[in-house]
């Protein structure tokens, strides 16, 4: 019987081309950059809370804000979400969001305690 | 394992260890029918007990397990896994596919919904069926239940389990299998709502799991999320039912949608009218799916403005359907219609979904809604939508893929008798209950007072759940009465779609060479310009297949087993419940670090299937 294909778990070899160093050297810089900031936010979110120079009201739904913006750029950057040919996957999980969203909503404010 | 190894297993063995969607289909439609009768029974007893006023048929305790068992064994047993059948057998074939994504999870989630099947009908014989109705509204089914509810939780979550995973394999398979050409707006309508779907069980049947869990912790683990007296709400129960159940009826209606439009298409002689805007239409059910649950809590007390939202989001769910029924309509104008069985269901299905979808929009209304809550008219309702459209749906499938699946067509003239006894039956059962529930007979009741007007009227539905039943034999018998008429070409209804390609019976490795899809109805395009055969879109080669297993057998049986430990928990048998869950890890476990790298079929033998060319 004929040898069917590769074996895809082989290790690769050789050197990558010049536009993958390319790629590889860009993606470096965009996730140093996204990690300065995402550290940066932690701390912000820190400080809001552990300073009290911003009250408790405003604190939570301004720390619940960067934890979003934190979300959105670890799916992203980190976990590859820009990249193409992730059509499919951006299109679940934003239609997982979206129907999440009146999910939690109406749990924490359509139980017949307070009427709407 | 060699390909004259796999050939030579015996047949029990054979079906056992199977990952073939078209075998594990006909296990889904075979499981499948069975709960369709067992569910069917229990619905004939119920109607008898309502016969008359005042009947001492059944007590009334048997009758709230009868009606609980009713509902979730037609919903869970037997409507979705024969949509799931028809979806594994003709999904793949439709997008020129040679099996599913993952066939050994394709088989898992078929052992699961049978073990889950299994353990919740095996109720009725170890202390009572479940009672709570299938909504199993907590604080009945939490605080004042027995052990029915126990497999409810179970039997259903591990069948979910099983559910979840087969609407994945079928995301996959879709976006992931498709034949050379077939891009998504060339898929058959029916695909396109097994696609649509199965999103819609990806995401509503994590809401089923998650109540289930939280209602097994609070009767287990003695936890009170639902607990009044000790802070916890009942209505969220009622939420997370209802964000799994009201997409669940569309995971139901659009699968049967699907098929309408490939039967109305295939027996009009004529591309589907407004493709895309049935595509989108589709699309548009299933998201708006999502937005209205809250319809079923309209007397919960959640506030006008709540009711409103939801009221309004429920009634432009009507847009999108109508888009369809329009669709359907136009697509017959102007065509030459062939009454076939399958084409008569179609042609039912089209005013007995119209009125199931009116009192849909009555029931919307919320400020009405608090009148016809909870009583007959509610049941007429949904029985309107769910046999009008789901399981004439599932029949004229069957009549149309039946010489694709089993190689034989029904009978033509049986299966006529068959659709106008079950047609009538049908409307003879409900039509009477929206009058029954406008006069105030609530759901759920064991009897009623004589004297109040109701007795005509329940009597004449009974009648035509007897018709129903009846008819349901006729067809069992026709399976076996047509069996004599063979079908050998492949094509008995001069198809459109790639389905109807292949020869008969269908080869366990589907297509001898992918095809190369050049248009929407595939097949039709290459009869009508090209050569009626269609083009290959590889050479003729080994073919590669997975090995069978019976790995999922096993983890299925163990969960089996670890639900029996936690349901006896009290009488000290929770070792039971370990070591199901042991016997489940570890074949999960020796699936992960056995290499299978599965076997081929030879080109020789594949050669030898279409003649020796």
């Amino acid at each position: 019987m004929a040898q069917h294909g590769i074996d895809p778990t082989a290790p690769l070899t050789g050197e990558p081309t010049k536009k993958t160093k390319r790629k590889l050297a860009k993606e470096l810089r965009t996730q140093l950059i996204s990690f300065t900031f995402m550290i940066f936010l932690t701390t912000i979110a820190f400080i809001s809370i552990a300073s009290d120079a911003i009250p408790t009201g405003f604190a939570i739904p301004f720390i619940l804000l960067l934890a979003c913006i934190q979300v959105v750029l670890q799916l992203y950057v980190f976990m590859h979400l820009n990249e193409r040919g992730n059509g499919w996957q951006n299109a679940m999980i934003w239609t997982g969001v979206l129907i999440a969203i009146p999910t939690v909503a109406s749990l924490m404010l359509l139980l017949g305690i307070v009427k709407f | 394992m060699s390909y004259a190894k796999a050939q030579s297993k015996s047949a029990v063995w054979d079906w056992l260890t199977t990952v073939d969607h078209k075998k594990i289909g006909i296990m889904y439609l075979v499981a499948g029918a069975f709960f369709f009768a067992l569910g069917g029974f229990e619905a004939i007893l119920m109607r008898i007990q309502l016969m008359f006023p005042e009947a001492s048929f059944l007590p009334a305790q048997t009758f709230n397990e009868l009606l609980t068992m009713h509902g979730t064994t037609m919903i869970f047993l037997a409507a979705m896994p024969i949509l799931f059948g028809l979806m594994n057998y003709i999904v793949p074939l439709q997008i020129g596919a040679r099996d599913v994504a993952f066939p050994f999870l394709n088989s898992l989630g078929f052992w699961l919904f049978l073990f889950g099947g299994i353990l919740l009908n095996l109720s009725w014989f170890f202390g009572g069926a479940p009672d709570a109705g299938w909504t199993a509204y907590v604080p009945l089914s939490s605080e004042y239940s027995g052990t029915g509810i126990d497999y409810y939780v179970l039997g259903l979550q591990i069948s979910g389990a099983g559910t979840l995973i087969g609407g994945i394999n079928f995301l996959v398979t879709i976006i992931n299998m498709r034949a050379p050409g077939m891009s998504m707006m060339r898929m058959p309508l029916f695909t396109w709502s097994t696609f649509v779907a199965s999103t819609l069980i990806l995401f509503a049947f994590p809401a089923l799991t998650i109540g289930l869990l939280l209602l097994m912790l609070e009767r287990i683990f003695g936890a009170t999320y639902f607990a009044v007296h000790a802070g916890g709400n009942v209505v969220i129960w009622q939420h997370l039912f209802w964000i799994f159940g009201h997409p669940e009826v569309y995971i139901l209606i659009l699968p049967a949608f699907g098929i309408f439009s490939e039967i109305i298409s295939t027996f009009s002689k004529k591309r589907l009218f407004g493709y895309s805007a049935m595509v989108f239409a589709t699309l548009l059910i299933g998201f708006l799916g999502f937005m209205v649950w809250a319809h079923h809590m309209f007397t919960v007390g959640m506030g006008p403005i709540a009711n409103s939202i939801f009221a309004v989001a429920t009634m432009a769910i009507a847009v999108p359907t109508g888009i369809k029924i329009f669709n359907w309509l136009f697509t017959m104008m102007g065509g030459r219609i062939q009454f076939t069985t399958a084409n008569l269901f179609a042609l039912g299905f089209i005013p007995s979904f119209v009125m199931g979808g009116v009192t849909g929009v009555m029931l919307a209304t919320s400020a009405a809604n608090y009148q016809f809550h909870d009583t007959y008219f509610v049941v007429a309702h949904f029985h309107y939508v769910i046999i009008g459209g789901v399981v004439l749906g599932i029949f004229g499938g069957a009549f149309y893929w039946w010489p694709r699946m089993f190689g034989y067509k029904l009978d033509e003239k049986l299966g006529k008798i068959f659709f106008w006894m079950f047609l009538f039956g049908f409307h003879l059962t409900f039509f009477v209950q929206h009058f029954l529930g406008l006069m105030g007979m609530p759901r759920r009741v064991a009897s009623y007072l004589d004297g109040q007007g109701l007795n005509d009227m329940n009597f004449i539905s009974t009648i035509g759940a007897f018709l129903m039943g009846v008819a349901f034999i006729i067809f069992v018998v026709n399976i076996f009465v047509s069996m004599k008429n063979r079908e050998t070409s492949g094509d008995p209804w001069d198809g459109r779609t790639l389905e109807w390609t292949i020869p008969s019976p269908t080869p366990e490795y589907n297509f001898a060479q992918t095809p190369l899809v050049r248009d929407v109805d595939a097949y039709w395009h290459e009869k009508y310009e090209g050569d009626g055969k269609m083009k290959a879109a590889e050479p003729l080669g080994d073919i590669h297949m997975p090995n069978g297993s019976i790995l999922p057998v096993i983890i299925s049986i163990g969960l089996f087993i670890s639900s029996f430990g936690f349901i006896y928990r009290e009488h000290g048998v929770i070792w039971v419940a370990i070591l199901g869950l042991a016997i489940t890890f570890g074949a999960m476990f020796v699936r992960s670090i056995k290499e299978d790298h599965g076997y081929h079929i030879p080109v020789e033998e594949i050669k030898n299937d279409k003649g020796g060319k």
